[in-house]
C-alpha cells in the first residue's frame, strides 16, 4: 500500500511541480518556476497539442465502438456450446497475450506498401495499392485496425463471461411471446449483460487512451514520421524522452490526465442514469 | 436449451471459420516469414513455397544476443511478480476483509494514470540516483504493472469467499492470521495462480518502462526487437524471427494456463 502510494503520489506531485517549471535538457539542469507559462504555451499550441487531442479522441472512440460491436457479435456467436469451441477460445486468446510490440512489427510487415501481403491480396482482387501505415491520412486508421485485431477478443471474452452467466429462460419466454432475434437481443439480452459491457468499456477505454506500444512499433523508429499517429500519449513521450522538454511534457501529462478523468466520469455517470 | 435452426448453424460455422482466419493468419504469417530469407519475403510467389531456413534465428541468438535479453525479460517479470504477490496478496486480503474502499480506489488510479506520467518523475529520480540501466529500477517499475493487477484480481477473489470458514477456524482455536494462513490461503491458490500468470504476461509484454529505464545490457525482449530496425532499412527476416521469439514463449504459457488467463481477464465482469 505504502509502495503504491509512494510510486503514485510522488510522481503526481512531481509532475505538477515540473509543469510549473522550465525544466529541459538534462535532468540535472537547473530549473526555475515559471508559473503557468507552460500551460499557456500548450493550450495555444494548435500545431501539435490540439491535433494530438483530436487523434486521441478519434483513436479511442473509434476502437471502442468497433471493439464493442465486434466483441458483442463474437460473444453472441460463441454463446452456445458447440464442437470445437475449445479451439476458438484458444484462437481468440492468442492475439490478447501476444506482445504488443511484436504485434506491431508483424502488422508493419503485413501492411508494408511494397512487400506486404495486405496489398498483394488487394492486388489479387483488382484494388490498387493502398498506403496503409505510410499514408498521411490512412496511418491512424491502420493503427486502429491493429488495435481492434488485438483487443476485440478481450471484449468478447468479458461479454462471453457475462452472457454465459445468464439463464436461457427469459430469452426463451420472449421467443414464445413472438419477439424476433433482434428484439430479443435489444430488450432482453443487452440489458442483462449491460454490467459486463460497462466493465469492458472502462477497461478498454482506459487502455485505448494510453495506447503506445502499437503506435511506437509501427510508426516509431525507422518508420518515418511519427506525426500522423501522434496521440497525446505519444506526444508526451516524445517531449519527455526525445526532446527532454520535461516541463512542457509534464504540462501535457497533467492535461492528459484531466482528460482521462473527465472521460471516466462521463462514462460512469451515464451508466448511473440507466 | 433453445433450438438452433439449420440455417443459423451454417451461418455460425462460416462466421467462426472466418474469425479463426482473421485471428490466426497474421500470427502464422509472422512465424512463416521468420523462416524465410529476405529475398523470399519480397517475393509474393514464395508465400508458401519456400524451403525454411533457420538463418534468422541463428542471427537472433548469436549476433543479437537474444538469449541474454530473454533472461532479462524472464528475471524482471518473475521477480516483479513474486514481490508483488508477497506484498499484494495480504494487502488485497485486508482490503477485502476490512472493506477499505478508499485504498481500493488508489489501486484503480494506478490503472488509469498513463505510464508516461510516472516515467518522467521516475526517470528524474532514478537518473539522479544513477540507477537507470540496472535491474532494480526495471523490477520496481514492472511492479507498478503487477501490483495493481494482483490487487484487482485478488480483492475480487477474496470478496467472493465465504467468511464463515475463517470464523469456524477461529472458533476451533486459530488466530485470525492463522485462519488466513491455514484456511483462506490454501483455498486461494487458483486466484493466486490467475493473478501471477496474468501479471507475468503483462510484465513480459511491457514495453515503455523498459524502453526508458533499461540499459544496453538489461534490455528486455520487447525493446531488443528494435535492434533489427535500422534507420535506413529493416531486416524483415530477422525482425520476424525476433518478434516470434518474444511472442511464442508467452503464448505457450498462456495456452498452458488458459483457464486462469481467461478468468483473470474477465475478472470483475460477471459480478459487474
Amino acid at each position: 500500500m505504502i509502495f503504491t502510494i509512494a510510486m503514485l503520489v510522488f510522481p503526481l506531485v512531481w509532475t505538477i511541480y515540473l509543469s510549473l517549471t522550465d525544466a529541459e535538457g538534462s535532468v540535472r539542469a537547473p530549473k526555475e518556476i515559471i508559473g503557468l507559462d507552460n500551460y499557456i504555451e500548450v493550450l495555444t499550441d494548435t500545431a501539435r497539442f490540439w491535433p494530438a487531442v483530436g487523434r486521441t479522441i478519434v483513436f479511442t472512440s473509434g476502437v471502442l465502438i468497433a471493439q464493442m460491436v465486434l466483441g458483442m457479435c463474437i460473444a453472441l456467436l460463441l454463446r452456445r456450446s458447440f464442437r470445437g469451441q475449445g479451439i476458438i477460445r484458444v484462437a481468440i486468446l492468442l492475439p490478447l497475450v501476444a506482445t504488443p510490440v511484436a504485434v506491431g512489427m508483424m502488422w508493419r510487415l503485413i501492411f508494408d506498401p511494397n512487400i506486404g501481403p495486405a496489398n498483394y491480396l488487394l492486388g489479387l482482387v483488382g484494388l490498387g495499392p493502398f498506403p496503409w501505415l505510410a499514408g498521411e491520412k490512412t496511418a491512424l486508421a491502420t493503427t486502429m485496425l491493429i488495435d481492434v485485431w488485438q483487443w476485440t477478443p478481450m471484449v468478447a471474452l468479458i461479454l462471453l463471461a457475462g452472457l454465459t452467466s445468464l439463464s436461457d429462460d427469459i430469452d426463451e419466454a420472449a421467443s414464445i411471446d413472438g419477439a424476433n432475434a433482434w428484439q430479443r437481443f435489444w430488450s432482453v439480452t443487452l440489458p442483462m449483460v449491460w454490467p459486463s459491457v460497462v466493465v469492458a468499456v472502462l477497461l478498454r477505454g482506459i487502455d485505448a487512451l494510453k495506447t503506445f506500444d502499437i503506435l511506437y512499433a509501427t510508426k516509431g523508429r525507422g518508420g518515418g514520421s511519427f506525426n500522423e499517429v501522434e496521440t497525446l500519449n505519444v506526444y508526451a513521450y516524445g517531449l519527455s524522452f526525445d526532446y527532454n522538454e520535461y516541463g512542457l511534457a509534464s504540462t501535457v501529462l497533467i492535461l492528459f490526465f484531466a482528460l482521462i478523468i473527465a472521460a471516466m466520469l462521463a462514462l460512469t455517470s451515464r451508466n448511473k442514469e440507466r | 436449451m433453445m433450438r438452433l435452426t439449420r440455417r443459423y448453424r451454417v451461418f455460425r460455422g462460416i462466421a467462426i471459420v472466418l474469425l479463426l482466419l482473421i485471428m490466426l493468419t497474421p500470427l502464422a504469417w509472422m512465424v512463416m516469414s521468420s523462416f524465410k530469407t529476405n529475398v523470399q519475403i519480397y517475393d509474393p510467389t514464395a508465400t508458401f513455397a519456400f524451403s525454411p531456413t533457420i538463418e534468422n534465428y541463428q542471427k537472433v541468438f548469436q549476433q543479437a544476443n537474444f538469449g541474454r535479453f530473454m533472461g532479462n525479460s524472464f528475471v524482471v517479470a518473475a521477480v516483479s511478480t513474486a514481490i508483488s504477490l508477497v506484498l499484494g496478496v495480504p494487502a488485497a486480503y485486508s482490503m477485502s476483509r476490512f472493506a477499505m474502499k478508499r485504498q481500493a480506489v488508489v489501486v484503480l488510479m494506478a490503472r488509469v494514470i498513463p505510464a508516461v506520467s510516472l516515467l518522467v518523475p521516475w526517470y528524474y529520480l532514478f537518473s539522479n540516483l544513477r540507477l537507470v540501466g540496472g535491474y532494480g529500477v526495471l523490477i520496481l517499475s514492472h511492479m507498478f504493472v503487477s501490483l495493481p493487477l494482483i490487487l484487482y484480481i485478488m480483492i475480487g477473489f477474496f470478496d467472493g469467499m465465504p467468511l464463515e470458514l475463517e470464523e469456524a477456524a477461529q472458533v476451533d482455536g486459530l488466530t485470525p492470521i492463522g485462519a488466513m494462513w491455514h484456511v483462506t490461503l490454501p483455498m486461494s491458490m487458483s486466484g493466486i495462480a490467475t493473478a501471477s500468470i496474468l501479471s507475468f504476461i503483462f510484465s513480459w509484454n511491457n514495453f515503455m518502462f523498459a524502453l526508458v529505464l533499461s540499459g544496453a545490457s538489461t534490455k528486455t525482449l520487447p525493446v531488443a526487437i528494435f535492434d533489427f530496425i535500422g534507420y535506413a532499412s529493416i531486416d524483415w527476416g530477422g525482425l520476424m524471427a525476433a518478434a516470434s521469439v518474444v511472442t511464442l514463449p508467452i503464448m505457450v504459457i498462456a495456452l498452458f494456463f488458459q483457464k486462469y488467463v481467461v478468468s483473470g481477464l474477465t475478472a470483475g465482469a460477471v459480478k459487474g
